[in-house]
């Protein structure tokens, strides 16, 4: 299986580097223990690339997913984000890069349940440098956007799973992120619902949006254009889609063959 | 200059919504917040009641101070706290006659003094009716001029009246009444124990003074000092006097100290047998006692407001426990920590202010409670602005003391672990 983290096998080589990881490891220190969730990872994302990035529990993907998102910090190694160098930036510095140019979308929603769909949708504006300026009207941009203009007065517990996570999605848009930060965004919906939202999904990437997403399942994951297989916090494999599907096949039949 | 009036703009919205957030979240655990509050609601409604009523007590006696004005000066004797007259009683220290020969030679700021002599309680009597305990008095002509008496009809006590000790007395208007006097009784006869007089005139009834014995209930009849005199042996004696600016009153105080230590024979370095006081001087004790009940006041309420704070952190400790998840989405899409700890303080703030509002509501409503107490001096009770500031303030302060440390805890969650909390 050809491993190489940082070849050109992403889809679009022309475009502009967003991510950039060189040699980034996070170590944990669990009592005296210590658990390398990431152990040396490279990678190079581009402008309107749609990637998923998959593994088993244990795996790393949440803890990179959590670095990239700029919610974590590396213990070694380096992270720029759009050119500028994260891993030595200040916490109030790290904040305004997750408002500015990170929109988080969770498995669970994570909508304030007291406040209506506008509202939540306003949260990143209110911490944004002029996020004051037409808030209002850019939330209910961000929400007809997602398919929502019509319910935009709707408390999180008047919506269905599908329009809580297209509100989430709506947010995440809010302040024109650079990238858009899924973590299992369907595994809380039914097949029909999920199936909306990654077809929104692949609208929002047409519309040339850099999205990452998290996920252990294929036929999510299927959506992107290139997949990122991890396994004890080493990247395993980094392949277009086309190329995945036909290596996750031989793979998957080797290991029949190895069980026989 | 627009840039800071835009941060301006941009920091008032900040505000708004912070305090619109707080309350909503306040709304939302109404009676959790309620009892939360009740703390702070119960330890402000008591001191500011207390105020209240104080300000109401001193509202009153500075009306005494308009009806009297500041130059009125009481003497009379007084048991000293050390000398050789620590334990003698007051017939002992009695004032006598010889005691205020010459008093006004010598105390030049002294514009008026009168003596009074008390004729004790008597039975008064005209036809059939009668009053009895009714307060007699023996007084100068000046006395009435130093209180200020008014006369409905007749007329104060003349020189000769005063030269001749004679029978003669000025009855207020409600003895009149109860006796069923004619309106115009003026020359009237009346019996005072079983000695006549005649009526020269009646004056409106004394004002009600808070430091004077006697309550409003009491009818009066004031006779000449000198008849009080011829029909009681050795009667009470004491006087008062008027300062002639409220300037010199100080002088004046110190003047009549000086006279009556030497006609009362009291040796160098000996305390005073006796007071003399002017109504400035009772408003200054007033205001140390009000100062210091005031001071034990905000003692008590600062223990209360202190179990009211620690009601409140716990409460703020337990809404972050719960927020944890919020909290951690909102460091997600890009909170600083300062931004998380204001929306707590604020909110921690805006709890403890309300409790405060809703205390000068409950005190509002004591308030107009003990003015309607009868005979206890507090009718004028009202809440002083000053107090109410006070009490927002100091609730605010609780707000942000008590609110700081489950705001720092707020602050510095782990957005990772707070995403993860259950």
């Amino acid at each position: 299986m050809p491993i190489s983290p940082n070849s050109p096998t992403s889809s679009t080589g022309r475009t502009r580097v967003v991510i950039q990881l060189r040699d980034v490891t996070r170590v944990y220190q669990v009592g005296t223990e210590q658990i390398r969730a990431l152990d040396g990872v490279t990678l190079a994302l581009h402008e309107n690339e749609y990637i998923a990035i998959m593994g088993q529990s244990g795996s790393g993907k949440s803890t990179l997913m959590n670095l990239i998102g700029c919610l974590d910090r590396a213990t070694s190694g380096s992270y720029h984000l759009d050119g500028k160098n994260t891993t030595e930036m200040a916490d109030a510095a790290l904040a305004q890069v997750r408002n500015e140019r990170i929109g988080f979308v969770f498995q669970s929603f994570e909508l304030l349940s007291q406040l209506n769909a506008i509202r939540n949708v306003e949260l990143p504006l209110i911490y944004a440098k002029d996020g004051w300026r037409s808030r209002r009207k850019r939330a209910i941009e961000s929400l007809e956007h997602v398919g929502l203009g019509k319910r935009v007065k709707h408390k999180p517990n008047q919506l269905s799973g599908g329009e809580k996570q297209r509100v989430a999605i709506a947010r995440a848009l809010v302040c024109k992120p650079s990238i858009l930060l899924a973590d299992e965004p369907t595994g809380n919906l039914d097949t029909r619902t999920s199936a909306g939202i990654m077809k929104l999904f692949d609208t929002l990437y047409a519309e040339g949006q850099t999205i990452i997403m998290v996920t252990h399942e294929e036929n999510i994951a299927a959506h992107a254009r290139r997949v990122i297989r991890m396994r004890d916090g080493r990247v395993i494999s980094d392949l277009p889609i086309e190329q995945d599907a036909t290596s996750q096949h031989l793979s998957s039949e080797s290991d029949r063959g190895t069980e026989s | 200059m627009k840039s800071l009036l835009w941060m301006l703009i941009a920091l008032l919205r900040f505000l708004y919504q912070s305090i619109h957030l707080a309350l909503a979240q306040i709304w939302a655990n109404k009676t959790r917040s309620f009892l939360t509050m009740l703390g702070i609601i119960i330890g402000v409604a008591s001191v500011t009641a207390v105020i209240a009523a104080l300000s109401g007590l001193k509202a009153k006696i500075l009306t005494q101070v308009e009806t009297f004005g500041t130059n009125m000066i009481w003497i009379s004797p007084r048991q000293p706290e050390r000398g050789p007259m620590r334990h003698a009683n007051f017939w002992e220290l009695r004032f006598k006659l010889q005691h205020f020969e010459g008093l006004m030679d010598h105390c030049p700021s002294i514009a008026r003094f009168g003596k009074q002599s008390s004729g004790g309680r008597q039975t008064v009597s005209h036809r059939d009716q009668s009053a009895e305990g009714v307060r007699v008095n023996g007084s100068e002509q000046a006395c009435h001029e130093i209180e200020g008496r008014t006369f409905m009809l007749g007329r104060p006590f003349s020189v000769m009246d005063e030269m001749q000790a004679r029978q003669v007395c000025i009855i207020d208007s409600k003895l009149r009444d109860t006796l069923r006097l004619d309106r115009d009784c003026i020359n009237q006869k009346i019996l005072i124990g079983h000695n006549p007089f005649i009526i020269v005139g009646v004056f409106d009834p004394k004002p009600h003074s808070p430091f004077g014995e006697g309550d409003s209930e009491d009818h009066e009849i004031s006779i000449p000092f000198r008849t009080n005199l011829k029909l009681r042996h050795e009667p009470w004696i004491w006087s008062i006097a008027e300062s002639a600016s409220s300037e010199a009153s100080e002088d004046a105080l110190a003047e009549l100290r000086f006279f009556f230590r030497r006609t009362r024979g009291i040796k160098p370095g000996e305390p005073d047998t006796f007071k003399v006081e002017s109504l400035k001087n009772a408003l200054d004790t007033f205001d140390k006692i009000s100062a210091m009940v005031t001071t034990v006041a905000s003692g008590i309420v600062g223990i209360s407001l202190l179990v009211g704070g620690v009601g409140i952190m716990n409460i703020m400790l337990v809404s972050v426990s719960e927020r944890t998840r919020e909290i951690g989405l909102r460091k997600a899409v890009g909170a600083r920590r300062s931004a998380i700890l204001t929306q707590f303080l604020i909110e921690s703030v805006v709890l403890c202010t309300l409790g405060g509002l809703l205390g000068i509501g409950l005190a509002q409503l004591l308030t107009m409670g003990i003015a309607k107490i009868p005979n206890a001096q507090l009718d004028m009770s009202y809440i002083p602005w000053w107090a109410m500031t006070i009490a927002c303030v100091f609730s605010a302060v609780v707000g942000v003391f008590f609110g700081m440390f489950p705001a720092i805890k707020a602050a510095r969650l782990d957005p990772i672990e707070a995403l993860r909390h259950e």
